[in-house]
């Protein structure tokens, strides 16, 4: 857990990036800080590995207040990604992964294999490890960054907008492969980004701040989305917020028609099923051709997929199926949008 | 130290006169030289590295090796000033061609591209777009040349052409100190004042540099 | 004047006398030559890295280590030399503070800008690794510098190696005194000898020297452009050249 008590940072000539800012990022979870530029965001990350002091508060970590510790050595217990990667063009791959490892003074052969697993984990082949940097593409750099602070095992690491210099594509696969790891590893991250979509797709917990180093909320992405605090957060987060929610909202308490009434529809487009039960796609009567279904959806999928579903499609229907294909319901758009209604007059 | 300089001023300045033209004119040459060469050793890519390498080979050529070897070959007598002459331009000419051709490679790129889709012809596209922007490293590399050539010249006293080298030897003949710091001083100011001049000379040069940048 | 036969040019390089035995002048005047250059490139080195290292690294005192190149350049190497044979004497003193003075300069503006050039994304990753400020400059910013550390180097040891030429004017030994010995005495085999050995020995020193720094270099820094034009940030010193067989930074010689 770290802990912001009080924390504030003002720069010689006025300028208060940070404003006695107090949370908590609890254990385990990602915590993402995200404004605009200005809010401070950066400088409270770079606060928690002492890149940067507070002007005053404290910042602890496990109830360690950590300007009591040594600070090359706090850093070492802590990982630390950052734009651009910053690896050592001078080294090997390995040995840049290796490095905190070899700083703490663990023999160069076994903090090498452990290099070479690591590089693996974040998705890389091994056949990278004897290359430099300058040799390898923006995105793997980034990578080779992430494994590098992985090395020494910190429990906590920051990250500081280590995707935002990446094209989009690549910069979607190694969120989802950063989500992926973070399955595996559970480390208390702090990640900093400027982009709400990032946060609302990564954080467990999302902290959003306001120019002049304010926090403005504090709250989990479906809080942020569907709670803003103030009319800062609402613009924030963007005016699609409502329809991003559905993202947060699963398909399981929707009601749907059975399948038979889109089967045997005379008048309208209509189901097409095969033998065993499956979907095929859908078709107009008396044309005879076939439109491919774009895809299903189950129980566990969200909203968003099903109401997407629903408005692209012919009949302005998703087919539901089981687990093995089957269809097994059909819901309209209009059903959906009234299932929405329901949910939302029963919160308040 | 004043004495000295009143009693012997035609001497000074006719050694600095020697000095001015020795160093300078050598920087004209070598220039004029540098900017074809190091265009075609950009032109043609293959050109380049051996252009390079020897270019370099020259410039480590101590500059007393050359102004005692370029009269055999030039077939004039060692105290011929053209030899001095003859061996700064082909310093120099070493030196800029190597900043031609890399700054005309550093301004390969967008602005290059836009103005070939443009509909710029080749010439006019290195007369009105490389050149102008590959000026501030070429006028650095200038700079160098001038500044370096100006005190290699002293060195050609050593054979016994006059320039302000000469005070040099005299001082040394006569142990007098006097015109040994009158000649450093007046070959550094040379220096300066035609640093500043190229620096003058690229602040009007290129407008555009000077404006907005923060 | 009529032009002599270029055979006795060569008269004294193919001379065996010259060359073994034990009043031979070359091999003698070679190491003498070779011995006070890398001496006092040493010495220079030891000045002036450290306070390279220093400047770039705190960047207090950048006027300095941005304008010392530019000044050193403009030095007439001869003129130091006669200075310093009046202030000291004659002798070889004079000389080697002399060309340790002109040696400095060139050594200390490329650490410098070496160190300035470092790529500042890497500088701050080490230290938020955890890198003590000792560790970041040595493990860190100092192998990325070397390309232009090495190019000051360099750049150094040719000025060295051609001043010390011109020392013989002073009574310096190495290879200028045939340079002397033999314009006083009009013996222009002799002269010839000399320019063709200091030119071979300086261009030797050069290849050597790109040697050793491909062999130090670590190549992942190789790879990065170092010329004019690129980089992380500009260097005022004019046009550097780093991994081909050549000097950088024109310094006059």
């Amino acid at each position: 857990m770290i802990t912001f008590d009080a924390v504030t940072k003002a720069f010689p000539g006025g300028n208060v990036a940070v404003d006695s800012l107090s949370m908590e990022l609890p254990t385990g979870q990602i915590t993402v800080f995200v404004g605009p530029s200005g809010c401070g965001k950066t400088t409270s990350l770079r606060m928690i590995n002492r890149t940067i002091e507070p002007s005053s508060g404290t910042i602890s970590i496990d109830g360690e207040d950590v300007s009591k510790q040594d600070a090359a050595l706090l850093r070492r217990k802590i990982g630390y990604v950052i734009q651009n990667a910053g690896l050592f063009p001078h080294r090997t791959i390995v040995d840049n992964i290796a490095t905190v490892p070899l700083l703490n003074g663990v023999n160069k052969k076994q903090a090498r294999e452990g290099a070479a697993e690591l590089l693996t984990r974040v998705g890389l082949d091994e056949s990278l490890a004897d290359r430099y940097p300058s040799q390898l593409s923006g995105g793997q750099q980034q990578r080779v960054g992430v494994a590098r602070a992985l090395a020494a095992d910190p429990p906590v690491m920051l990250m500081d907008e280590p995707f935002s210099a990446v094209d989009p594509i690549v910069r979607e696969s190694l969120q989802n492969e950063f989500l992926r790891l973070q399955s595996e590893i559970g480390k208390t991250i702090a990640f900093v980004t400027h982009d709400i979509d990032e946060a609302i797709k990564l954080g467990d917990n999302i902290a959003i701040l306001r120019v002049g180093g304010h926090l403005a909320q504090l709250g989990s992405p479906r809080d942020v989305l569907d709670h803003p605090a103030d009319e800062f957060v609402a613009d924030f987060v963007g005016r699609d917020r409502g329809f991003r929610a559905l993202s947060f909202l699963t398909a399981e308490t929707l009601e749907v028609e059975p399948v038979r009434a889109y089967v045997d529809r005379k008048d309208s487009v209509r189901l097409v099923l095969d033998g065993s039960g499956k979907p095929q796609g859908w078709t107009s009567n008396g044309t005879g051709d076939l439109r491919a279904l774009p895809s299903t959806f189950t129980s566990h999928d969200s909203l968003r997929l099903v109401t997407d579903l629903a408005i692209t499609s012919p009949a302005g229907a998703a087919v539901r199926v089981t687990a093995d294909g089957v269809a097994d319901g059909v819901v309209a758009h209009e059903a959906v949008a009234r299932h929405l209604t329901a949910m939302r007059q029963s919160e308040r | 130290m004043i004495d000295y300089i009143t009693d012997n001023r035609s001497i000074i300045l006719e050694a600095l006169a020697q000095h001015v033209w020795l160093s300078l004119l050598p920087v004209v040459i070598g220039a004029v030289l540098a900017l074809p060469v190091g265009y075609l050793a950009v032109r043609y890519p293959r050109l380049y590295q051996p252009v390079v390498n020897l270019g370099g080979l020259i410039y480590s050529i101590p500059s007393l090796a050359l102004f005692l070897t370029l009269p055999a070959v030039l077939g004039l007598r060692v105290l011929d000033p053209l030899n001095v002459v003859a061996a700064l331009s082909l310093y120099t000419f070493a030196l800029l061609t190597r900043t031609v051709a890399d700054a005309l490679l550093s301004v390969q790129g967008q602005t290059t591209q836009a103005a070939f889709a443009l509909g710029y012809r080749p010439v006019r596209q290195l007369v009105g777009v490389e050149l102008p922007m590959a000026l501030p490293v070429m006028l650095a590399g200038l700079r160098v040349a001038t500044v370096s050539n100006i005190s290699l010249v002293s060195v050609s006293a050593f054979v016994g052409v006059p320039n302000l080298g000469s005070l040099f030897t005299r001082g040394l003949q006569l142990d007098f100190i006097e015109p040994i710091v009158v000649g450093i001083v007046l070959s550094v100011l040379l220096a300066a004042i035609c640093d500043v001049a190229i620096v003058a000379a690229q602040h009007r040069l290129t407008p555009w540099s000077r404006v907005g940048a923060r | 004047m009529t032009v002599t036969p270029m055979i006795n040019y060569f008269a004294f390089l193919l001379d065996r006398a010259n060359w073994v035995g034990a009043n031979a002048e070359i091999p003698q005047r070679l190491l003498e030559h070779v011995a006070y250059t890398l001496v006092t490139v040493a010495i220079s080195a030891a000045i002036a890295l450290p306070v390279g290292l220093l400047i770039g690294h705190t960047n207090r005192g950048a006027l300095l280590a941005i304008n010392v190149g530019n000044a050193g350049r403009a030095l007439p190497t001869f003129g130091l030399l006669s200075l310093m044979v009046i202030l000291i004497g004659t002798g070889t003193l004079p000389v080697l503070v002399a060309l340790v003075v002109l040696a400095v300069p060139p050594i200390l503006s490329a650490t410098y800008a070496g160190i300035r050039s470092v790529e500042p994304s890497a500088v701050n990753a080490a230290i938020g690794m955890g890198m003590r400020p000792s560790q970041v400059l040595f493990k860190a910013e100092v192998p990325m510098a070397l390309p232009l550390i090495f190019g000051g180097l360099r750049s150094a040891l040719l000025q060295v190696c051609a001043t010390a030429t011109v020392a013989a004017y002073v009574g310096f030994g190495g290879l200028g005194r045939f340079l002397i010995d033999g314009l006083s005495t009009n013996d222009y085999a002799q002269v010839f000898a000399g320019a063709v050995l200091v030119a071979v020995l300086a261009i030797a020193l050069d290849f050597l020297s790109a040697a050793v720094q491909r062999a130090v270099v670590s190549p992942g820094v190789r790879a990065r452009s170092t010329r004019v034009g690129s980089g992380a940030r500009p260097t005022q010193s004019g046009p550097t050249r780093t991994d081909q067989p050549a000097p950088t930074a024109g310094t006059s010689r």
